[in-house]
Parts: C-alpha cells; structure tokens; sequence
C-alpha cells in the first residue's frame, strides 16, 4: 500500500518499515523550537526531575531552538524576567540556536528557522507555537504542541503517543491572476475546509500552482493550514525546495534527500483548486474561515493596515506593499505598519530601497517579531476600531481589543486598502 | 451531578479563553485568574468563587482552536472545570489531557446553564431534560498519560527508566 509523506517521515523517525494513519508512534524528534514561552517549558522541565534523583538534562541541546519574537523588545518587567531566566537556562544547557532580541539575527521563529536551515526534508520538528505548521513547506512534518508536551521532548527526545494522521491531498493548478496569490488561496482553502475541517489530519499540497510557487508562499500555504485545524501542512520536497535550502538557507550538507508521496498513497480526500479562479479573499470577524471574496466587504472602513507577521512578513510580501504605495500616501485617518519577519528581511528591504518608499508614503515600519499580530506588544486597537491585516487570526480580542474587528487578507490586498482608508480590490487600481 | 455554568458556541479560540495580553503569566498557580478574561460576567464568577470544583462548560464545535498557549487549559484546571463539548481542536485536547484537565466529546451535546448532568463513562445523561448523549472516549495512548497523573508524572517516570537502563 502506498504511503503519503507524514507516513514515509514518521516510520523513519519512529524506526519502523513503514506505517499508516491511525497507527501510534513514538517518533524522535529533530528540531524542538520554543519562543518566550520557553519561560514555562523550563518550569515545567524541573519538574520532571522532582523527587528523582537526577540532575535536569536535556537530551541534545544541539536540536533545540528558542527564538524571542512575541513580546520584543519585551514590553514589561514581567517578560523581561521571563526572557531573562530563559537566556540563563539557555546559557547553562548550552543551547545554540538561540535567537535573541538581535537586529541581526533576530525575528519570528517561523521565518528564523527556516531562513537558518534549520528545518529539512524529511525532519520531525515539534514547536511551543501553533503556527509551526509552517516548516511542512520544507518538507518536513512539523506541527505545534503545548509547553508541558515540549518539557517531556527535552527530557526524552522524543515526541509521544502520536497518532499517525490521516492525509487531505489539495492539487492546486492554474495560474494565479495579477494581484492574487498565494494568501488568497489559503484563505479560499480554510473557507471550504472550515475552521475544524482538517482537525487531526495533514494537508498535503499538489499541483502546478505549488510546483512554481516560492518557499515564500509555501510557508503562508503550511503557515495557516492550521486555522483550517491541520495538524500540519506539507509540501513534498522539490527543485525549489533544494533551492531555497541552498541558496536562501545557505545548507551545506552534502546530500538533501526529499520525502514524495508514493503514487497509489492512500488519502482521506482529494480537494482540486483552480487558482487562475480566484479573486482576492478575505477572513472576517470573528473567524478565520469567515471567507468572502473580496467584492463582498468592498467599502468597509479600515483604522489600521497592518502588514507582517510568520504569515506574511517576508521580502516579497513586503516588495508588493512598496510597489503599490510608491509615490503615493497612506489615507488620511488610517494608520499603516509594517513589519519584517525577521532582521535579514528587514535589512534586505532596506537595501532594496522599500523601506523608504514605505516610511514616505506614512506606514511606520517596525522591529521584527510578532508585534501587533497578537495584540500584548504594540499597535492596539480602539474601541469598535477596524484592522485590515496580512496575519493569521482574526478571533475577537487577538489583536488585543475584543471590541475591534479584524479582517485579514493578502499584502496587496492590505496595501491598496491603505491608500484609501477602505477595504479596496488591489486589481482595480487606486 | 454537575451544574452547566456557562455555555458557549463553536470555535471558540484560545485567545477567548486566555487573552494573549496575559501570556507573559505563564504559572499554573498565576493563570486562572486571567480565565475568559474578556467575559466579566463569567471571569468575575470564577474569581469570586461562586463556580463549584466540577462544574461544567458546555461548548460547541472545535472548542480551543487557535494558539497553542497552555494557559488556556491551566486557566480552567485552576478551578477544576470540566468542559464537555461537541469537539475539541487537536493542541488543546492535547494540552489538557497533560495537564489533568477533564475534557468530554459529546458530539450531539445539548444542555443550558443551570442543567445538571450527569457524566459516566460513556455517557453524558441531562438530568434537567432527561436527554442522554454518547461521548467518544479518548485514544488508548493518550489514557496512559491520564493514568500516570499528568505528562509530567508520565515523563518522570520514563526518565528514571532510561537513566537506570544507561
Ligand atoms: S507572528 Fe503572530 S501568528 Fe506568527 S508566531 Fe508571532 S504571534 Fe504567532
């Protein structure tokens, strides 16, 4: 019987000759990632150790990750404590890949660990953070776990009682229309699958459309698979995917080998998209599979454009907005941020001139990290205020105000509704 | 018995049930008072104590969808609450059954607040209506971590294991 990628990745890493969905592993893990909230991993990590008489070990300080994005520079003592005892923990075990508040090395863990060649073909890579989704677009299987679930991997090194999911194959074909892309078609996808429709199982992607789309866009596609409850989003490994690996990533192993599907793999379903159909969409309040096309909130009037974010905050996204602010301003009464995913974006869109086009035109570009996307660090929103953003969740309260509405969509999307000061259609000028 | 305290809908997320602007808490002891911090009628219940250890929330469909934060469930575990809803998204079942946290799937739940149920092993009876509801017990693998006490306990336990074996 055929095996999908989750399965091929899964029976390697748990030492079996094959699996399939439903069975339980035990599968070692490559990469554990955490971010501020490494702060309760710790806590929960001595207390393992309790009443043995062990010293607290990680397993292999080499395969961990911890990245400070969500609250940076850290916006109480309160956070500052935490990363504080964080940075001694991570000093005392000898973690490495360590990413501090850094305008260097910096940014969101999502775009950190991929930028870093963290992430290959093939890995299991486990993440105190929903959105770890998003390294499916490497080819690995990656998916998000609590801190109590991170503390027994740093104990054991391994990840427990996972069952085996079940496989939603998505083929994507046709070429996308001028201004859509990428995020649309998430969108579009999260809208037919439902909040919950992938609950439990992996969405693997298929389809000329994938097939020439960047890492960059893969990473939204894994990023958000997640709000449509996936318990990760795959893409089997390509020509791009060695590039990206070799060229952005800079990964110089030797051999890359890529985890495809088998021809007769077994999936629970078959979902076929034609992107050259879709317009551009968006999530509206309260949910993430709230999705219209754009057409449908024309109009609506926007306080805050905001864009960034592990969904959207990468050069090309970030290009796409200073091409269509260029020359132009920012409504009068409507507030535009922008903010790169991780240092090195930041400084290639200095470099690239889109910095200063954006800064002209009114949007404020801030530090890399999560910033106004969960609503603790900055660019709150007022009372019964409305926020166009390129993130990921528009649940009431997520960008800090349970009084606001928050819409989400594309970077092109976000840019052309800045302009105006209302949610505008990128395709018909402005 | 237990009483239906609160009732609520589908998806509702992590960032409902624990607003991020209270994730730089992150101790067990220290979250339940941040429990659906945006709903002052039921954070005020909780904190004033007028919610009995075992009393129920009644949600519907993919209830803790979103964000992977644990606090969303140490928040709940603080007061021993027990949720019963139509379903659960995959984290936060996860990070419940680690924690100790009495989650229950009834797909076809109905009850309002102030109906008393009744919970047994695979049924949940509404005592108020007399209506009785199949559960979906939890996978096999994941009651061993419930009966060693928690993730915690369960890891522990692993741990001294291997380091006895090296
Ligand atoms: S940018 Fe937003 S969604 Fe992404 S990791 Fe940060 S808080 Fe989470």
């Amino acid at each position: 019987m055929g095996r999908t990628v989750v399965e091929k990745i899964l029976a390697r890493a748990s030492g079996r000759a094959s699996v399939s969905a439903g069975d339980v592993v035990e599968p070692r893990v490559d990469l554990a990632m955490s971010h501020e909230n490494a702060a309760l991993v710790l806590n929960q990590f001595h207390a393992v150790f309790l009443g043995t008489d062990l010293e607290p070990k990680i397993w292999d300080p080499s395969r961990i990750a911890i990245i400070f994005d969500h609250r940076v520079p850290a916006e109480s003592p309160k956070t500052a404590s935490n990363q504080k005892k964080v940075r001694e923990f991570v000093a005392k075990h000898g973690i490495t890949r360590f990413h501090d508040v850094r305008g260097d090395e910096g940014g969101i863990c999502h775009q950190i660990l991929p930028e870093n060649g963290y992430v290959r073909p093939g890995a299991v890579v486990v993440g105190t953070d929903s959105h770890t989704t998003s390294h499916g677009a490497l080819n690995a299987f990656a998916f998000g776990i609590g801190a109590t679930e991170m503390a027994s991997v740093w104990s054991l090194g391994v990840a427990l009682n996972i069952e085996v999911p079940q496989t939603i194959k998505v083929v994507v074909d046709g070429k996308f229309a001028p201004e859509v892309g990428p995020k649309d078609l998430i969108l579009h996808l999260v809208g037919l699958l439902t909040a919950e429709g992938a609950n439990y199982r992996v969405i693997e992607f298929h389809g000329e459309t994938i097939r020439d789309m960047p890492t960059s866009g893969r990473l939204t596609l894994c990023n958000m698979s997640v709000e449509a409850g996936a318990t990760s989003g795959i893409v089997p490994g390509d020509a791009e995917t060695l590039r990206y690996l070799r060229e952005e990533a800079r990964v110089t192993d030797d051999v890359i080998e890529m985890v495809l599907p088998d021809a007769d793999a077994v999936y629970e379903r078959v979902v076929e998209i034609d992107a050259a159909k879709l317009a551009p969409q968006i999530a509206c309040p309260h949910t993430v599979d709230n999705v219209k096309p754009v057409d449908a909130v024309v109009g609506t009037r926007v306080h805050q454009v905001v864009i960034g974010s592990c969904t959207n905050g990468r050069l090309d996204d970030i290009e796409v907005a200073a091409r269509i602010l260029k020359g132009r301003r920012v409504a009068k009464g409507t507030r535009m941020l922008v903010f790169p995913a991780s240092g090195r974006i930041f400084q290639e869109a200095i470099e690239r001139g889109y910095v200063s086009e954006l800064m002209k035109a009114g949007a404020v570009v801030m530090n890399s990290g999560c910033g106004p996307c969960l609503g603790v660090h900055e660019g709150a929103l007022g009372d019964g205020e409305t926020a166009l953003s390129t993130t990921n969740r528009n649940f009431k309260g997520r960008m800090g105000n349970p009084t606001s509405d928050v819409y989400l969509c594309s970077p092109a999307v976000a840019a052309a509704s800045a302009l105006t000061g209302v949610i505008t259609d990128p395709r018909v000028g402005v | 018995m237990a009483t239906v305290f609160f009732k609520t809908g589908d998806d509702i997320s992590t960032d409902v049930i624990y607003p991020g602007r209270y994730m730089a808490t992150v101790l067990p002891t220290e979250t339940p008072q941040f429990a659906f911090a945006d709903n002052a009628e039921v954070n005020g219940k909780l904190k004033a104590k007028q919610v009995a250890p075992g009393s129920v929330i009644v949600a519907g469909k993919n209830f803790g969808c979103g964000s992977s934060r644990e606090q969303a469930c140490s928040c709940l575990k603080g007061y021993e609450l027990t949720i019963v809803a139509k379903g659960f998204a995959r984290i936060f079942l996860q990070n419940s059954i680690n924690l100790g946290l009495n989650l229950i799937t009834a797909p076809d739940i109905e009850a309002n607040e102030g109906d008393e149920l009744e919970i047994t092993g695979d049924k949940v009876v509404n005592k108020t209506t007399g209506k009785t509801f199949a559960t979906i017990p939890l996978p096999a693998a994941r009651q061993a971590i419930i009966d060693a006490g928690g993730l915690i306990a369960y890891t522990r336990k692993r741990v001294v294991e291997n380091a006895a074996r090296a």
